[in-house]
C-alpha cells in the first residue's frame, strides 16, 4: 500500500513526488510517457535556465531527481482510478493501492472532432460506460476508441448489450487491441453524429449505422475522465479542487494543467509542491 | 430532506407540486449520482419552502427514465407548473448546478 500514487510525471507530478519523498512517504509516480510538455521544444521562461531548454529535458530530468531520492517511477499507463476505503488505481498491466491519489496528468481536451459530438453530450452521447451503460440495457451501442481505455469501456458495455459495435474513427488499431474486439469493427473516420433529441445514428465515409447510445474513449483517459468516474467536480474540462487541492473526493487530489489557471511550468511546478504539503497533512489526519 | 418519486407518486410529488421541483435521475451504481446526493440535500434545506428536491431511482422506475428521455445520470431537471423548464446533465457543484438550473 501506497501512501500516495502520483499519476503523471510532468513538472505537477515529478514535484508533488518530490516534496512527498522528503515527508518519508511510500510514493508511487506513475506515468505512461513524457506529456505534452515533453513535445515542447523551446522554454525560454523557466527560472534558472540561461540557455533554451527541452520540455523533454525538464521532465527527463525531473523524473530522474524522483528517483535518486527514492520515489518510486513505473512508466504505465493509467486507465482507471476506483475509491472504496483506499484507492486502486489499474493500469494496462497492474493494480496498485493507495491512500490518498494526485492527479496530475495535464489537460484534458475535447477529444472528437465530429459534427454533431457537441451536441449530443449527455443525450446519448456519453463518456463512461459504468456511469451510463446500464440506461442501454438490450439496446444498440457503439463505443469509439481505439486502444486499451476503450478496451476497458467496452468490456463494462458487454454486461448489458450483445448488440455493440466498434468505431476507431480511423485511428490505428494496435494487434492486440483488435484481437480483444469480438464485436462488429468499423475503421472508417466518422462523419457525424446525428439524431433528434438523441443519438440514433452514427455516419461514416462509407456507411451509416443505428445506435441508441455512443460511449466515446479514444486513446488514453484523460483527467476529466478520471474525475468523471470517481465523481469529482469538473468546470469547463478543468477538476475543481480546494486550496488544499483536495477534490470533492477525500483522499483525491490534482494539480497542474488539469485543474486550470496558468497552464506553464512554473506553476505546475508550485500546484505539486502545494498539494504534497496539504496530502502530507490529510495522511496525518487519517492515521 | 428529499423525497423519493415513483411512476405512482410522480404526478402528485412533481406535476402537481405548487412549489418548482428539482427531479434528480439517479441510481445506486453511478458513482457521480452517489456524490451529487449532498449537493442536493443542501438545496433542499437551503431553498426550503420554495423548491422541492425529488428523487427518481432508475433501476426502479425504467418507466420515469424513459419518458423523460434520461440517457445519461445524474440527470437533473427543474420541473415548474408541471412543466420541464430546465435539464441538466452531469455532476457539478451546487452553485453551477442552481445556476444552470435557473434557480440563481
Amino acid at each position: 500500500m501506497y501512501d500516495v500514487i502520483v499519476i503523471g510525471g510532468g513538472p505537477a507530478g515529478a514535484s508533488a513526488a518530490i516534496y512527498l519523498q522528503r515527508f518519508r512517504l511510500k510514493v508511487l509516480m506513475i506515468m505512461k510517457d513524457l506529456g505534452t510538455l515533453g513535445k515542447t521544444n523551446h522554454i525560454d521562461n523557466y527560472w534558472a535556465f540561461e540557455n533554451t531548454v527541452s520540455g523533454k529535458h525538464l521532465v527527463e530530468q525531473g523524473v530522474a531527481q524522483a528517483t535518486r531520492l527514492g520515489v518510486d517511477v513505473i512508466e504505465e499507463e493509467v486507465i482507471g482510478i476506483e475509491n472504496f476505503e483506499d484507492f486502486v488505481v489499474k493500469t494496462t498491466k497492474n493494480e496498485y493501492n493507495g491512500k490518498t491519489v494526485l492527479i496530475a496528468t495535464g489537460q484534458s481536451k475535447a477529444n472528437l472532432k465530429v459534427k454533431g459530438f457537441k451536441e449530443y453530450i449527455g443525450k446519448g452521447l456519453s463518456f463512461c460506460a459504468v456511469c451510463d451503460g446500464f440506461i442501454y440495457k438490450n439496446k444498440k451501442i457503439g463505443v469509439i476508441g481505439n486502444a486499451e481505455f476503450m478496451l476497458e469501456e467496452l468490456e463494462v458495455l458487454r454486461n448489458f448489450t450483445k448488440d455493440i459495435t466498434v468505431f476507431t474513427n480511423g485511428l490505428g488499431l494496435p494487434l492486440h487491441i483488435e484481437e480483444e474486439i469480438k464485436e462488429k469493427l468499423v475503421t472508417e473516420p466518422l462523419c457525424e453524429i446525428q439524431g433528434d433529441e438523441v443519438v440514433k445514428k452514427v455516419i461514416t465515409q462509407q456507411d451509416e449505422y443505428d445506435v441508441d447510445g455512443l460511449f466515446v474513449a479514444i486513446g488514453t483517459p484523460s483527467a476529466n475522465d478520471f474525475a468523471l468516474r470517481i465523481g469529482a467536480f469538473t468546470e469547463n474540462n478543468y477538476i475543481v479542487v480546494d486550496n488544499n487541492h483536495m477534490t470533492n473526493v477525500p483522499g483525491l487530489f490534482a494539480a497542474g494543467d488539469c485543474i486550470g489557471g496558468l497552464l506553464q511550468v512554473v506553476k505546475a511546478a508550485s500546484d505539486g509542491a502545494h498539494a504534497a504539503i496539504a496530502i502530507n497533512k490529510f495522511l496525518k489526519k487519517i492515521k | 430532506m428529499s423525497v423519493k418519486a415513483t411512476t405512482e407518486t410522480f404526478k402528485k410529488e412533481v406535476l402537481e407540486s405548487e412549489v418548482p421541483v428539482i427531479v434528480d435521475f439517479w441510481a445506486q451504481w453511478c458513482r457521480p449520482c452517489l456524490m451529487l446526493a449532498p449537493v442536493l440535500e443542501e438545496i433542499s434545506k437551503d431553498l426550503e419552502g420554495q423548491v422541492k428536491v425529488v428523487k427518481v431511482n432508475v433501476d426502479e422506475e425504467g418507466y420515469l427514465a424513459n419518458q423523460f428521455r434520461v440517457s445519461s445520470i445524474p440527470t437533473v431537471y427543474l420541473f415548474e407548473n408541471g412543466q420541464v423548464k430546465n435539464q441538466v446533465v452531469g455532476l457539478m457543484r451546487k452553485d453551477d448546478l442552481l445556476k444552470r438550473l435557473g434557480l440563481k
